[in-house]
């Protein structure tokens, strides 16, 4: 931080912790590593002691300087002026305005008494609450005296980032449901203990011991505390039966409204009548107890869209504008959305990237982990494109931007996340249909036993709460509730391992598919020459050519040159800088590298300064690069297009898991044959159109095959779209195109391979709750038909059972 | 025994009573942030400022 107070040890007038004068009867003292030392006020002394409780210590040690004091906050950097009070996100009324504000870094107690208190100094603000568990700051505030840049500002100068937090409704609405199933879930609670209250007395005492009057007064007081539960806490069971009757179908809230509505109704039949039985106790019972699955299933979904809606959040507001560069270095902060492409734009450390751009000056690293779920930051340097949203974790660099903002690579992720959203997996939709024939299934039969038991005993005494405990002990959840958790976990798991499925169908199709084919260029190999090996041709080291030839390409955007910069980079780069360098179109670069004269280029052009070429035979596909010196040959560079590093891994796992793996390639027969054979994939086709891959793949699928198709996503968009499910390797524009069922973030081939064993994982998980769910439900609706289950007994039941098929489904997010 | 005709509608009004309560609490955002209070208790606002202003 530019703005703090440079550390001053040996003044011990000075407060330890905040730098500022310390008042001569200051009793404000702290022990920080068995040393006391004095505070100027109360807060510095709180926020020191709760470093010290906190074994933070170490802080005091480390520090360079002291904690920044509200004074040194009066700098704004620029792009937080651009909110001003006539933002429409802001107004309340005539004078005041409300925000909510994201703030980043929120660790620990300290940090939430200096925001609130540095907000509460601030001339105009009303009031500033600080959400800890979201990193939500609510601030209310005045216009006159007052703007949103100014508390940004404040909270910059204290050492946090903020900015104003997009509360679109969707999300508002989210939290207002998890509040009021929290409330539902208490009410039901405390109605439930009640109740058992009121109901132990008939439990515990002897018959005939209960006095009439007594136990009818318990009757009407568990009738009271059971009326919030039915009113209240079980509306989510009320609405879903009458939605999904409207709908004119059977969901698996009809059997639930019904089961409690009977149990309720003959309770309050009994109580009014004073003969019969009650069930009170069962019914509150059983409405905490749903209630609390519904619960967890609603929590765990949230937290598996919690990485799709970071992902939307990604794209900066503002970017630094250079508008004169490279004439005038002033910089104009502009909203991202106004960047038009080839403007030129300057990305501080920390910043996010506002549009995809590339980088025409500087070097840093970036944090591409929302992007790709790469999470170790990615080199980059002059001339290498970065997308939009991504984080810049190294030093300032300045970009040329290429695309706008709303056409940037995240906008189209944020599409096609949106695409597919709409659909729901036929799995769902199988087990919806599967789960409605279910309930009205049991519907009929709790109709039967109720019949059947009615006719054997005459009347309904024993009959009523045997139909009862059947609507209840059924369970449908692992159809309904628990297919749908299983794929979001799953889907969730993958975008944290780069995969981002966009189809419904992905998962479970990949499972079935019986046929895997792959492109080759850009697919199985990187589809852009990268270095093979470098054949020594004098006594000159091979790795010290590298260097001279990096140094001659640095600034080349040719892929041959990036190809040998990277291996460069990979072997540790020198940094080496070449002098009068000259270019010849089309033959190679000559230039001065620690004042000797080199060429690098093809054979004759080098030949020009080096004398007769070596008669060394190039293999087929490799395109030699030469390096000479004056009078001597040194090096020949030998590119071609590799094979991934994970190719082999991932044709080797389909291949054991008894998939056919076919290459399709565009190439010519042999060469793709060598490829496929270095492989050890059986069937290889090389020189095919795309038209005829479409049709071997069409042919494939009239056999019957499933087929899973994995490219590019460029020149492959007919066959991808035609292919059972298909994968896409995510690069820049592509994804724009792209007609695929998936796409890999971080271009990483063996991610193919991690989808298909999540996808697996995951149909096995449907699997286990359809097989729990039917050996449950095949043994405890007959018992409960022949009355071996009370009413509570099922609720029991029904509720263990759809918590074992949620947290089953919840396994998928564990494991990797 | 007799008690017991006042005390169970007792019991029940306070029941209710828990119930506004708790309503009332939810409503104030009481639950949507369980952390931040005990933390908020560090601030000595109620005593007067030691020194300037």
């Amino acid at each position: 931080m530019s703005d703090t107070t440079p550390l001053n040890s040996n003044a011990p007038a000075l407060c330890y912790h905040c730098g500022q004068s310390v008042p001569d009867d200051a009793p404000w003292k702290v022990r920080i590593a068995s040393v006391e030392h004095t505070m100027c006020c109360p807060g510095c002394a709180a926020v020191a002691q709760t470093i010290v409780d906190l074994g933070q210590e170490s802080y005091y040690r480390d520090r360079t300087a002291y904690a920044v004091s509200a004074e040194g906050a009066q700098q704004l950097p620029p792009e937080l002026q651009l909110y001003d009070n006539a933002d429409p996100r802001f107004a309340l009324d005539e004078d005041s305005r409300e925000s909510t504000f994201t703030v980043e870094g929120i660790r620990c107690a300290a940090c939430v008494w200096l925001i609130e208190k540095r907000l509460a100094r601030l001339p105009g603000v009303d009031s500033a609450q600080l959400n800890v568990a979201t990193e939500k700051l609510y601030v209310r505030w005045h216009t006159d005296n007052c703007k949103p840049g100014d508390i940004l500002g404040a909270l910059h100068g204290i050492g946090y980032a903020a900015y104003p937090y997009d509360a679109s409704r969707h999300a508002d609405q989210q939290r207002r449901a998890a509040r009021t199933l929290g409330r539902q879930l208490f009410v039901a609670g405390l109605s439930m203990m009640q109740v058992m209250m009121y109901v132990a007395p008939a439990y515990l005492a002897e018959d005939g011991t209960l006095d009439a009057s007594m136990a009818s007064l318990m009757r009407w007081a568990s009738l009271l505390l059971t009326l919030p539960a039915i009113c209240y806490s079980a509306l989510p069971f009320w609405r879903g039966a009458f939605a999904s009757l409207r709908a004119r179908s059977l969901g698996m809230d009809v059997p639930v409204a019904l089961g409690i509505a009977a149990a309720f109704g003959a309770s309050v039949l009994a109580t009014f009548s004073g003969q019969g039985e009650v069930w009170y106790d069962s019914v509150t019972m059983f409405i905490f107890l749903l209630l609390c699955s519904r619960y967890l299933e609603l929590r765990a979904r949230r937290k598996a869209g919690a990485a799709l809606e970071r992902l939307q959040h990604a794209l900066p507001a503002s970017a630094s504008l250079l508008e004169n560069y490279p004439a005038n270095q002033a910089i104009t902060i502009v909203h991202a959305a106004a960047l038009a492409v080839d403007n030129l734009i300057l990305i501080k450390p920390g910043e996010a990237v506002a549009a995809d751009s590339v980088i025409v000056e500087g070097r840093t690293s970036l944090d591409l982990s929302l992007l790709s779920g790469e999470s170790a930051p990615v080199p980059k340097q002059k001339g290498d494109a970065i997308p939009g949203g991504a984080i810049n974790a190294g030093s300032m660099v300045i970009a040329r931007v290429t695309r706008r903002a709303a056409d940037s690579t995240l906008s189209d992720l944020i599409k096609l996340i949106n695409r597919a959203g709409g659909e729901k997996p036929r799995i769902a939709q199988w087990a919806d249909r599967v789960a409605a024939w279910f309930v009205a299934g049991l519907l009929v039969f709790a109709l039967a036993a109720f019949c059947a038991w009615f006719w054997l005993d005459g009347s309904a005494v024993r009959a009523w709460p045997i139909a009862i405990a059947v609507l209840v002990v059924s369970c449908p959840c692992a159809l309904s509730l628990a297919t749908p958790t299983a794929l979001a976990a799953a889907t969730d798991q993958l975008l944290r391992q780069g995969v981002l499925v966009t189809g419904p169908q992905t998962l479970e199709t990949l499972h079935r598919a019986t046929h895997i084919v792959l492109d080759k260029t850009g697919t199985l190999t990187w589809g852009r020459p990268v270095l093979q090996k470098t054949q020594q041709l004098a006594a000159m080291r091979a790795d010290f050519c590298l260097q001279v030839a990096a140094a001659m390409e640095t600034g080349s955007a040719h892929p041959l040159a990036r190809a040998i910069v990277n291996a460069a980079v990979e072997a540790g780069s020198q940094n080496w800088s070449a002098a009068g360098l000259q270019e010849v179109a089309g033959c190679g670069l000559e230039g001065m590298v620690h004042n000797r004269r080199y060429r690098l280029g093809s054979m004759q052009f080098v030949s020009g300064i080096s004398g007769l070429p070596p008669s060394r035979a190039v293999p087929d596909g490799v395109t030699p690069v030469y390096l000479g010196a004056e009078g001597q040959w040194l090096a020949c560079f030998h590119l071609h297009d590799g094979l991934r590093p994970d190719a082999q891994d991932t044709v080797d796992y389909f291949r054991r898991h008894g998939k056919t793996v076919v290459l399709v390639s565009g190439d010519d027969d042999a060469l793709a044959r060598r490829v496929g054979d270095q492989l050890g994939i059986e069937t290889t086709v090389g020189g095919y159109l795309p038209a005829d891959k479409l049709s071997f793949v069409q042919q494939l699928q009239r056999r019957g095959c499933v087929v899973a198709m994995i490219g590019d996503g460029i020149n492959d968009a007919a066959v991808m779209g035609a292919a059972d499910v298909s994968f896409a390797m995510g690069s820049g524009a592509a994804l724009a195109q792209a007609h695929a069922d998936a796409v890999l973030l971080n271009g990483r081939l063996g991610a193919v391979a991690d989808s298909a064993r999540t996808a697996e994982r995951t149909m096995r998980v449907i699997r286990q709750n359809l097989g729990w769910a039917t050996v449950y439900n095949v043994t405890a609706i007959p018992a409960a038909a022949i009355g071996l289950l009370n009413p509570w007994l099922s609720g029991v039941g029904m509720a263990i059972s759809s918590a074992v098929v949620v947290l089953n489904a919840l396994r998928l997010r564990k494991l990797r | 025994m007799e008690a017991l005709y006042l005390l169970i509608p007792l019991s029940v009004v306070l029941v209710f009573a828990a119930l506004w309560v708790f309503f009332r609490a939810s409503d104030d955002g009481q639950f949507d942030d369980l952390v931040g209070p005990a933390l908020r208790i560090l601030q000595d606002d109620d005593l007067p400022p030691p020194h300037h202003k």
